[in-house]
């Protein structure tokens, strides 16, 4: 004979709120938010004191307002009767920019030193091990403030180029000019350009659109035709001559739309004291990129290090078993587990690049927090809306960085049990 | 049966192996030149270090050490080495290096911090090396106490008071824990801060006007150069891991406010620059707190570092969390260990050591980063620098005093990447 064993049904009782399990998580967490809003009310309301007590309001009126103050790098149309609105926004696509350009940099050095160091000769891996350590080990900053110095005080100046026998001269079959007050390179001109659409507070080049239009249709072309041959090759055994199709179809658009526009690069040229033509990029960003690139790469070293040396031996072994060809065997079984270890983190290494390119105040450099978080911020006094402007915007971008990143870890995350 | 005559019924000597087959030729045939890839790989690197030795070893050779303006080292130098040559001018770290490690401290004081500096390696012996006695703990626990009184000056009485809170909190723990064990627990936290609040400030003016005894009180103006960033990245360092630990913890539990608010705090501080977190120390954390605070703007700086470093170091442990087996934190629960137990003795010398690597790159990266404090006119070494540079003795130099700068941070941070590398290596009990 079994009895069934009752529950115990004894009515609740106070202690049971932090004795019992079923409770205590609930007590916790209603203490702890107590405290938490309590914590926040009291933020709140010393924030509000303190601005009426200095006679500010909290208002994002400013942004509509006259800026008044040039900027030397504008991607879009900006002059000094804009608004601290549009200072903003062009001071968010100089960060942008200058955090593509780095990451784009940093990538390449990254993986080449990163493949350098794995390298079986010694002299080589040596010398890189000693790039990584010396420059990883020393701040960022100090890294930038130097590129600035050099790219100043040890480039030639403008004069130098003139004379029958110069003291400088162009690099790069006399296009680009690196000279102390930044280096001039080629501009891109269109003799019969499509103008540009006005897209109410912007206006995007038609050009620009049209070559990338094109781009992306060369590509999608590409990929069909590689398509169709492997259809080709599934139901024959034989793969069809395609090179000729592929070489055709990435290279006709571009060099039709390139005849079409009148595409024709403005070469810099010395007039009176200074370079004429072409586009300056100022020492400021030369100094962010080259800065950022390398220091940033000697992480993007390691990494690539760690993923290459994560995949063992016994991988590569059994492709070729397979009677894979060794390139096959590299594409097919070691990048994509070899780029599972590697992605993640480089991708937080351009998380981080974009965060850093925030020291541009250390050389001038006309990005975000120095125009809204500089200028804007001290023209109106009002750093609070500023600084947490500023702020947002950041936390955005990491954000929407991050959130990229779990996608493509979500894709390729190993499958398991 | 005889043995043919056309079979050898003697070993050959062993011959000594070809000279390109052995010692240095076969080493330097199988890493330098062993195709021609790694050949050209091997020219170039050598070209490439006979570029760099060749531009900064002449200029490097010719320094001088001794002299009291720029103009001064370029005159010894081309007298030396003749006209148009160009050498290093050191003298301006022979001249002002103290200026680079101590700032604007005064200069009869400088025994502090260097004394500071001494008692923090004593107390970072037992913290980092297990052989040193482990008594020695105590006063690594009573260190930043100590420290501060010794860097800022003023009253001795307030380190001791402060400190005295801790008494507090463990007399009241042991009385009342019999009685009631969460009591016990909850009056050790309230009962400390109570003290610190309301009973430590009157206590310090009371013992100090009765026996006035201190050193002369410096304020956080006079701080610069290495001992601040010193200064900021010890602290931020010492109070970012136990901070980095309970919002790790805080991310993995089941507890979904406690979880919410910790993921906000984390990708809230990891979203952004830490300049941006400077500004606000520098321009609003005076509104967040009630009017007329005065908040010492070190102090401040160390708040926001701390913050910043402890999301990142929080990310870190996370890693080490989710890389132990499900079956360590079953294992504990079915010894019957509660939670703080089972973290305690089981999961966290576990995760923490899984993420030493991670831990010890965020205590580089802080230290770096304590550079950024010259943004907000603080006298950071690189503030420094451009101080020396805009006086009139020794403007235009430029490369030098990066170097020195540069130098010493690259002793301390690879100091410190040294230290994990040991630590992994004694830590490793895998027999792999």
């Amino acid at each position: 004979m079994s009895t069934a064993i009752e529950a115990p049904t004894t009515s609740f009782r106070l202690g049971m709120l932090i004795y019992d399990t079923r409770y205590r998580s609930l007590t916790i967490q209603v203490v702890f938010l107590v405290i938490l809003v309590a914590f926040f009310v009291w933020l709140v309301d010393n924030t509000v004191h303190n601005l009426s007590l200095q006679g500010k309001d909290f208002d994002f009126g400013f942004l509509f307002v006259r800026a008044g103050y040039d900027i030397n790098q504008t991607l879009v149309e900006y002059t000094n009767d804009s608004t601290h609105g549009r200072a903003l926004v062009v001071g968010l696509l100089n960060t942008l920019f200058l955090a593509f350009l780095s990451c784009i940099l940093a990538t390449i050095i990254g993986l080449i030193a990163g493949v350098l160091r794995l390298s079986k000769n010694w002299i080589v891996s040596r010398l890189i091990s000693v790039y990584i350590e010396i420059v990883r080990n020393v701040p960022v900053v100090l890294w930038i403030v130097l590129v600035n110095a050099i790219m100043s005080q040890s480039m030639p100046e403008p004069k130098d180029f003139r004379g029958e026998t110069p003291a400088a001269s162009m690099i790069l079959f006399d296009s680009v000019a690196v000279t102390n007050r930044g280096v001039y390179v080629p501009a891109p001109l269109f003799d019969r350009g499509l103008g540009s659409l006005e897209l109410g507070m912007f206006s995007v080049s038609l050009d620009l659109l049209a070559i990338i239009a094109v781009i992306i249709a060369s590509v999608w072309g590409y990929r069909r035709v590689q398509a169709s041959a492997t259809r080709v090759q599934h139901a024959t055994g034989v793969r069809p001559v395609t090179w000729w199709k592929s070489v055709l179809i990435i290279t006709l658009p571009i060099v039709a739309l390139k005849f079409a526009l009148g595409f024709h690069l403005a070469y810099p040229e010395l007039k009176g004291f200074n370079f004429n033509g072409g586009l300056q990029a100022r020492n400021s960003l030369i100094a962010m990129w080259i800065a950022l690139s390398v220091y940033s790469a000697t992480y993007i070293a390691e990494n690539v290090r760690a993923g290459v040396m994560a995949i063992s031996r016994g991988q590569t072994e059994a492709a070729l078993a397979l009677g894979l060809r060794s390139s096959m065997a590299l594409r097919l079984v070691v990048l994509p587990q070899a780029l599972r270890v590697i992605v993640p983190p480089l991708i937080s290494q351009y998380l981080s690049i974009t965060k850093n390119t925030s020291l541009a105040i250390a050389v001038g450099y006309m990005d975000l927090r120095s125009t809204l978080g500089g200028i804007t911020m001290n023209q109106t006094g009002r750093e609070m809306e500023s600084m947490l402007l500023l702020m947002g915007i950041y936390l955005t971008i990491s954000l929407i960085i991050s959130s990229l990143m779990n996608v493509y870890n979500r894709s390729i995350a190993l499958k398991e049990r | 049966m005889a043995d043919p005559a056309y079979v050898r019924d003697q070993m050959l000597p062993p011959q000594k192996a070809p000279s390109t087959e052995v010692g240095t030729p076969r080493w330097i045939r199988e890493n330098l030149f062993s195709g021609p890839l790694n050949t050209f790989l091997t020219v170039a690197a050598l070209y490439a270090v006979y570029v760099v030795v060749g531009t900064i070893g002449p200029w490097l050779s010719r320094s001088v050490w001794n002299a009291s303006t720029l103009q001064e080292c370029r005159a010894i130098v081309e007298a030396t080495y003749g006209a148009g040559k160009t050498g290093a001018c050191f003298a301006v770290i022979n001249e002002r290096w103290q200026q680079i490690l101590f700032g604007f401290y005064p200069r009869d004081l400088y025994w502090r911090p260097t004394l500071t500096l001494v008692l923090m390696l004593v107390a970072l012996g037992p913290v980092l090396f297990t052989w040193v006695p482990r008594v020695f703990l105590w006063f690594s626990f009573a260190f930043p106490a100590v420290a501060f009184w010794l860097l800022w000056g003023g009253s001795v009485w307030l380190p001791i008071t402060i400190l005295l809170g801790f008494g507090v909190a463990y007399v009241v723990f042991r009385v009342l824990t019999p009685i009631n064990g969460l009591l016990g627990i909850v009056a050790a936290i309230v009962a400390p801060i109570l003290y610190w609040l309301f009973i430590c400030g009157p206590l310090e003016e009371a013992i100090h006007s009765l026996i006035p005894l201190g050193l002369h009180q410096l304020y956080s103006d006079d701080f610069g150069g290495f001992l601040l960033s010193t200064v900021i990245g010890v602290s931020g360092i010492a109070f970012s891991l136990p901070i980095g630990i309970l919002l790790a913890l805080g991310r993995q539990s089941d507890l979904f406010i406690v979880k919410t608010a910790c993921v906000a705090f984390i990708e809230g501080f990891r979203g952004v620059p830490l300049i941006t977190l400077l500004f606000v120390a520098s321009l609003l954390l005076n509104y967040f707190l009630p009017p007329g605070t005065e908040f010492d703007i070190i102090l401040r700086v160390i708040i926001m570092v701390t913050i910043f470093s402890a999301a990142y170091m929080a990310e870190v442990i996370r890693g080490g969390l989710a890389a132990l087996p499900r079956g360590q934190y079953e294992a504990a629960d079915s010894l019957g260990l509660d939670y703080w137990q089972a973290q305690r003795l089981i999961v966290m010398p576990q995760a923490l050591k899984i993420s030493i690597p991670g831990i010890v790159g965020n205590f580089i990266g802080l230290f770096k980063d304590t550079t950024l404090v010259s943004f907000i006119s603080l006298q950071d070494p690189l503030q420094l620098v451009s101080s020396i540079r805009a006086n009139q003795e020794w403007n235009g130099i430029y490369w030098e005093l990066f170097m020195f700068v540069g130098f010493l941070f690259f002793l301390f941070c690879f100091s410190m990447s040294r230290y994990s590398m040991y630590l992994e290596g004694k830590l490793k009990t895998d027999h792999r």
